[in-house]
């Protein structure tokens, strides 16, 4: 599905990504670990052509991407949700899906029909809504959102693209506990649906949810296994977890 | 939903301009002030729509007008006066300027776009100023007004009138609609977030682009409409200054929809007609309001019944 | 065309090069630290040279005139700091453009009304009336020699200020990243203020020296104040550096492009056209440099903001 090939970038003399070799298969949900600063965040901007690479290959249905810019690549089915909340504060909820829809839906050099009165884009906005558990909300002004619904409402906005890869930047980034437990649901509720990239802080969240991890450390990929594999790795533990790190033991669902 | 209260001010606008002269506005010298005003609002509401609509704020677009000036003066000069010809001439050489200017310009953005704009405006203003067969600095006199399948529409006050009243509810509803279709949605999308467009899919490249275009021939059709109401033309009426006041407009209506630039449009070209007949020295009257208007009035004329119902509902 | 004539249109290009410097410099800081644009800042050239011409009448001496009209220009420019900008630092830059343009509108007719529309005539210092000759018994006026030495003078100081000294560190850490300088505890509405009044006696110094060889009047700032927009932005927002080498090359193409252009063009085309769409082609370089600066390095020659 995704094949990362050698990838490197530099951030002045600073190694951010450093030789990663990835591939993530069809239907599995592979998240990335590692500590604050380790480079992936970069790493999920190199996949979706916000940043360019230094060197190295990324194949995406074992085509060639890397030098796509990132709407090439969006259009190719690979959508992306941002750490930092991404949306159109004017658009309602229901807006800012269906311009989802509209992506994947032909031209968008149409001039004429007032495109909020089209069914076929607002039904499938609603669809997504509703997969995320916002459909009540599909008239709210998304700059008017709380924290946890914007979160919400940028997993619609992927999903409403009809993705053949997701990337999540931290979902769950900034969310109280009531609200991710809301979002790990509805993250459960994409396994076997969808396939994810999944950048995640929340350990209980990743070995809940992942099919396979991969840990990133200063920009080099120290360890890429099942959840039970990663756990129980020294070296993962040594340089990412700590001695006895309490989210290691205590994964629970 | 509350989306058609939004277009009550600009209906009630458009009417109120559709009855005036049968309400005692009918004198020779109102017409002419409203024309003009009425003009520039067709302008105002086309740099409106990539101002408000995509993000493009542009210091030139006083240039496009010119061009649709200009595109009559060279055709009055072959003697060529018929509107059919004229107009669709006016319209094409505003747009070919700003497809090749936007072109480059839209790589831009932010106070570069501003500046690339005014770079382009000021060389379309030189460009005039260089014409000596038609004037140069001085300008150009039309032998007459454009004629519509040979009948003198455009001589005729009350039919001048109704043209430019015509000529700018058209372009109200024709913005209106490309902003609410999937265009135009995009354009909105891009304007509200680049990165998220983007990442949807969406090049804002050439939306942007298609929209500046469209902007460009709307305002060489006004640059028509201009030219037959003063049936003069001079380098002067594109100057920077001209493109900053349309800009002005467009910003003290409140750019948060088309209605505004009507708004400030009219607004402005009223106030600073009636203000310079009270005081000589009525910019200093007319700079106080602006200022005024920008501290108190954050989202400009079109913005004051929000702002008046918040306050009444806050006690 | 001569060499002397290239030599006196050279020289004629760097005074305003100069020029255009002393007004670039506080329009460029103000916009790159503050991101704030001031289109009044024009109108600031206009009131010293306004200044300059009732204080000369009043005291009979340029130079009084010079003393008295730097701190009457600081005073305006913190006075509208306080009245109107200190307002608008957290609104969009249309609400400053619209703002500052009613700021221009209120001083072009407040000096009309005070001195009114007829210019105003600036005597020459004694001291500088004379001239220097350049070849063939030529002279190039003292006073114009004077105004390059004082503008490099002046440019020599603000490099000094904004490279060696606290709060030009200050400045030059708040052009290129405003929020940070406010995090770490400066007083950033105090460093608005001085760089604001700072700037504004600059423009102030130029209107100054220019009034002797100008004539002063209403409105002379508005068409400066778009050249000096356009030095800003070839030379990269917020840079002084950038500012200087830009304000002498948009001094230079101006002058000599307007005394060469049409010699060039009549290369191409008879003596009367030639003049014509010299000239024209002449106040166009240098807006055809900025386009073409601006395309191929959007972020000017000396870019200052990081990200
Ligand atoms: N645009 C940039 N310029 C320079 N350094 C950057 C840039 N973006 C990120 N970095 C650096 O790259 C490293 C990795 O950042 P990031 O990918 O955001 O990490 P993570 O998402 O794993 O927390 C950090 O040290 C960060 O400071
Ligand atoms: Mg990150």
């Amino acid at each position: 599905m995704l094949s990362l090939r050698g990838l490197r970038k530099n951030f002045g003399g600073l190694a951010v990504t450093d030789d990663v070799t990835l591939d993530v298969s069809p239907g599995e949900i592979h998240a990335i670990i590692g500590p604050n600063g380790a480079g992936k965040t970069t790493l999920i901007n190199e996949i979706s052509g916000v940043l360019p690479l230094d060197a190295g290959q990324i194949l995406f249905d074992g085509r060639d991407v890397t030098r796509l810019p990132l709407h090439r690549r969006a259009r190719l089915g690979l959508a992306r949700s941002f750490q930092i909340t991404s949306i159109i504060p004017d658009f309602s909820a229901l807006e800012n899906t269906a311009l989802a829809v509209q992506a994947g839906d032909g031209s968008s050099f149409r001039f004429f029909r007032p495109t909020a009165s089209e069914a076929r884009l607002n039904t499938a906005a609603m669809a997504a809504l509703d997969s995320v558990g916002l459909a009540h909300r599909a008239a709210t002004p998304a700059g008017a959102m709380s924290h946890g619904e914007k979160r919400q409402l940028e997993l619609a906005i992927a999903l409403a693209t009809q993705p053949r890869l997701l990337l999540l930047d931290e979902p769950l980034a900034g969310a109280g506990p009531e609200e991710t437990e809301r979002l790990i649901g509805i993250l459960r509720s994409f396994r076997g649906r969808y396939t994810i990239m999944l950048v995640e802080h929340d350990m209980q969240a990743v070995f809940a949810l992942a099919d396979r991890i991969s840990v990133l450390v200063y920009g080099r990929l120290i360890a890429t296994g099942g959840p039970e594999l990663i756990r129980q790795n020294p070296e993962v533990r040594a340089a990412y977890l700590g001695e006895d790190d309490i989210p290691l033991s205590g994964a629970p669902c | 939903m509350q989306r058609w209260k939004q277009e009550v001010p600009a209906v009630l606008l458009l009417a109120g301009l559709g009855l005036a002269p049968f309400i005692g506005f009918g004198e020779g010298y109102v017409l002419t002030l409203l024309a003009r005003a009425m003009i520039l609002a067709m302008a105002a509401v086309s740099l409106s729509f990539i101002v408000g609509g995509a993000g493009l704020v542009s210091l030139g677009h006083a240039a496009m007008l010119g061009f649709g000036a200009y595109a009559v003066v060279i055709l009055d000069d072959l003697q060529i006066v018929e509107a059919m010809v004229v107009l669709p001439v006016a319209m094409l050489a505003a747009a070919g300027f700003a497809l090749v200017t936007g072109a480059i310009a839209i790589r831009t953005s932010g106070v570069h776009f501003i500046m690339i704009t005014l770079a382009f405006g000021q060389m379309a203003y030189f460009t005039a100023t260089s014409l000596s067969g038609y004037g140069g600095d001085d300008g150009y006199t039309l032998y007459a007004r454009s004629e519509v399948n040979g009948a003198r529409i455009l001589s005729d006050r009350l039919g001048f009138h109704f043209i430019c009243l015509g000529a700018l509810t058209l372009t109200w509803l024709f913005c209106r609609m490309l902003l609410a279709s999937r265009f135009g949605r995009v354009l909105r999308a891009v304007r509200g977030n680049p990165m998220r467009a983007r990442a949807l899919g969406f090049s804002p490249y050439p939306y942007r682009l298609v929209a500046y275009v469209i902007a460009g021939a709307i305002g060489g059709a006004a640059g028509f409409l201009f030219a037959n109401a003063t049936e003069f033309v001079a380098p002067a009426y594109i100057s920077w200054q001209r493109s900053g006041e349309l800009l002005f407009m467009v910003i003290l209506g409140g750019i948060s929809g088309l209605h505004g630039a009507l708004l400030g449009a009219l607004g402005f070209v009223l106030l600073e007609e009636w203000l310079s007949h009270q005081w000589e020295h009525w910019r200093i009257a007319f700079g106080v309001l602006l200022i005024l208007a920008v501290l108190f009035l954050p989202n400009g004329l079109a913005g004051i019944p929000n702002q008046v119902a918040r306050m009444f509902r806050r006690g | 065309m001569s060499l002397t004539l290239l030599l006196v249109q050279g020289l004629n290009g760097l005074q305003l090069g100069i020029l255009l410097f002393l007004i670039a410099a506080g329009l460029t800081l103000v916009f790159g630290v503050m991101d704030f644009i001031n289109l009044a800042h024009g109108v600031q050239y206009m009131l010293g040279a306004y200044f300059a011409a009732h204080f000369a009448a009043a005291t009979d001496s340029f130079w009084l005139a010079l003393l008295l009209a730097l701190p009457a220009t600081l005073l305006v420019g913190l006075v509208l700091e306080f009245l109107v900008f200190r307002h608008l630092y957290d609104r969009d830059h249309m609400a400053q453009v619209l703002a500052t343009f009613g700021v221009i509108l209120i001083l072009n007719d407040g000096v009309r009304w005070v001195f009114g529309s007829a210019p105003l005539q600036v005597p020459m210092p004694e001291a500088l009336t004379g001239g220097f000759p350049i070849m063939d018994g030529l002279l190039y006026p003292h006073y114009r020699l004077a105004i390059i030495a004082g503008g490099l003078a002046t440019a020599g100081l603000l490099w000094w200020l904004v490279e060696r000294t606290k709060v030009g560190m200050l400045i030059r850490a708040g052009a290129t990243n405003a929020p940070m300088v406010a995090a770490l505890g400066v007083d950033i509405r105090r460093l608005f203020m001085v760089v604001f009044g700072f700037g504004a006696m600059l423009a102030g110094f130029a209107g100054v020296m220019a009034a002797p060889i100008l004539s002063v009047e209403p409105g002379m700032g508005d068409n400066l104040l778009i050249l000096a927009f356009v030095v800003i932005v070839i030379g990269g927002i917020g840079s002084v550096r950038g500012a200087f080498l830009a304000a002498l090359l948009v001094g230079l193409v101006e002058t000599l492009g307007r005394s060469l252009m049409p010699d060039v063009m009549r290369l191409f085309l008879d003596p009367s056209s030639a003049r014509q769409v010299g000239a024209a082609l002449a106040s166009m370089l240098v807006y055809i440099a900025m386009a073409a600066i601006l395309a191929l390095r959007p972020a000017g020659l000396f870019p200052v903001r990081t990200a």
